[in-house]
């Protein structure tokens, strides 16, 4: 049997953490490639359902990055995304998917070094996790396959 | 299912074309471009694409006022939730509440999940894992997080079911692996995923040993009731609603005295769908000392809490929920007491808003009735 390779989600703010990850791109530092960078304007916009929906995509863990506490670009977004992750960590315990399947880190655009640590080290918690008890299934279903392009009217 | 077909079943071809459905409708007062009877009509003329490209589709509440009064027995909100079924094959859907976290949960409840969701029993309840009777919760555990800015607790309502149904000497199966009764993804138009629900549900009741099923949410009830039966079959065991339950063993709860006033307000789907008026009322009339006064609209007559299926809630859902509330407001009542809790969290949504306004609480049946058994 291969070794577990996580698929996780990273939503990255446009204005610090995406930035951040660009950083440790140019700087060529290392990271595991087990990433999907996902750029929002800001950690705000993620919402319960976003990181739901990359549950049931598939994910074994989602990770959402902002701008350090007192940077945020629109002054109080990351303010909600934390308040957004831990409300999410109660909706996985219900569901009885593990709350360390997802992670808050504040990346800022200088820190490069530390976006490629923080995947490494996400990635090495969800690989002690191992995979996500919704992957075999939750991978394209023919059910919610208009779901990629939904047009709502 | 074709158009014709739908038509047909629905009995939407038998449309005379008068209007009182529209005339009737909530969300046409607030909203005058919203027709029943045009819709109707676009399709009866073969133009069913008009309907299905049209933010009209999701608009209805499928409340079922308007077939109080049709005279031909249209049943339009069937027509409408078929007319969905269509929509979301051809890719469309509509615009959901709460950046669709619902239809997310819904979804992966369609998966193997292993929940926790009983955490809210608490010591002095007493439950079972196996047994006659099964309290089917619904999703009132997720609710509690969800609407947790609204401080609505809505697990409250299976607390005091569980002490409800003890009082009665019965002790309750809850189980982990209940799923949402998928009545919300049909009305978002995927009947393979409500499918699956029903399917996963009824296995996980029938493994349980239950004979029978107590309700404490009516779009769960009448899910069981109307729409498991359609899709997947009879079902092995027997449905009821608790207000039903308890209002035939409504002495042996030893109700004490409450002084207040209250209304009632009908849910659509206890109500219009299940006929089930009387019942609520009489427990709330078995409270010593309480006042049950009715709203100008009540019973069959009675007004929705302006969204379901948590798609499309907007201005004109908030427009249906402050004129029921001031019908409430209008009675003199200090509570509206609802037998549903999604009615209740849609109502104190709109009481948020509007503050002080409307001086009036809205109480789940459930929690009167712990309230005066406590007295
Ligand atoms: S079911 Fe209710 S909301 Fe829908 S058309 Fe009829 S009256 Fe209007
Ligand atoms: S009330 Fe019935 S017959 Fe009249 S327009 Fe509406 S659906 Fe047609
Ligand atoms: S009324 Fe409020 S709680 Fe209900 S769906 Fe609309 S926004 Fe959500
Ligand atoms: S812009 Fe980065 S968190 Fe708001």
């Amino acid at each position: 049997m291969g070794e577990f390779r996580p698929r996780i989600v990273v939503f990255a703010c446009n204005w610090c953490s995406y930035a951040g990850a660009d950083l440790a791109g140019v700087s060529r530092m290392q990271y595991p490639p087990t990433t999907r960078v996902i750029r929002v304007m800001c950690s705000g916009r993620v919402t319960p359902g976003f990181i739901l929906e990359s549950f049931r995509q598939g994910a074994d863990g989602v990770l959402v990055t902002g701008c350090h506490p007192g940077d945020c670009h629109y002054i109080s977004g990351n303010e909600k995304a934390l308040a957004t992750v831990e409300r999410t960590k109660r909706l996985l315990h219900l569901l009885g998917l593990e709350t360390d399947r997802l992670r808050l880190e504040w990346i800022s655009a200088a820190e490069g070094a530390r976006f490629a640590r923080v995947m490494t080290q996400f990635t090495e918690q969800v690989r002690a996790l191992g995979p996500s008890p919704l992957t075999e299934h939750a991978t394209r279903s023919t059910q919610y396959a208009t779901r990629d392009t939904p047009h709502h009217r | 299912m074709a158009f014709e077909e739908i038509l047909r079943q629905t009995r939407s071809l038998l449309c005379l074309d008068c209007g009182k459905c529209t005339g009737t409708c909530p969300v046409t007062r607030v909203d005058p471009t919203y027709s029943p009877r045009a819709t109707i009509e676009r399709v009866l003329a073969g133009r069913p694409e008009e309907l299905i490209n049209n933010d009209h589709l999701w608009a209805c509440l499928t409340c079922r006022l308007c077939t109080t009064r049709c005279p031909s027995g249209v049943d339009y909100p069937a027509f409408v939730v078929a007319a969905r079924v269509q929509a979301r094959g051809t890719g469309v859907e509509g615009t959901y509440a709460h950046n669709a976290v619902m239809q997310e949960l819904m979804g992966l409840m369609t998966l193997p999940v292993k929940q926790n969701r009983t955490g809210w029993v608490s010591g002095q309840m007493r439950t079972a894992a196996q047994g006659e009777d099964f309290y089917f919760v619904g999703c009132l555990p997720y609710f509690d997080v969800i609407f947790a800015d609204l401080g609505v607790v809505s697990t409250e309502v299976a607390r005091n079911t569980v002490r409800l149904l003890n009082r009665l000497g019965i002790t309750p199966v809850v189980s982990d692996d209940e799923r949402c009764c998928g009545s919300d993804l049909l009305l978002n138009g995927d009947e393979v995923g409500f499918r699956r629900l029903a399917e996963l549900n009824v296995r996980t009741i029938a493994e349980s040993g239950a004979k029978r099923v107590i309700f404490s949410c009516p779009e769960c009830y009448n899910a069981f009731r109307n729409d498991y039966p359609r899709v997947i079959g009879p079902l092995p065991f027997e449905v009821v609603h608790l207000t039903e339950l308890l209002a035939e063993h409504v002495g042996e709860l030893g109700l004490g005295g409450l002084e207040e006033t209250v209304t009632y307000h009908d849910p659509c789907r206890l109500g219009r769908y299940q006929g089930i008026y009387e019942e609520p009322r009489a427990l709330i009339q078995a409270i010593p000392g309480l006042e049950l006064v009715e709203m100008r609209k009540n019973r069959a007559q009675g007004l929705c809490c302006g969204t379901t299926g948590w798609v499309n809630c907007g201005q004109c859902a908030k427009g249906i929920q402050i004129t029921r509330l001031r019908q409430a407001q209008a009675t003199g009542a200090t509570r509206m007491i609802t037998a549903c809790p999604k009615c209740r969290i849609h109502f104190t949504c709109a009481l948020n808003d509007v503050g002080e306004e409307i001086p009036i609480e809205v109480e789940d049946l459930t929690g009167l009735l712990a309230r005066s058994m406590e007295e």
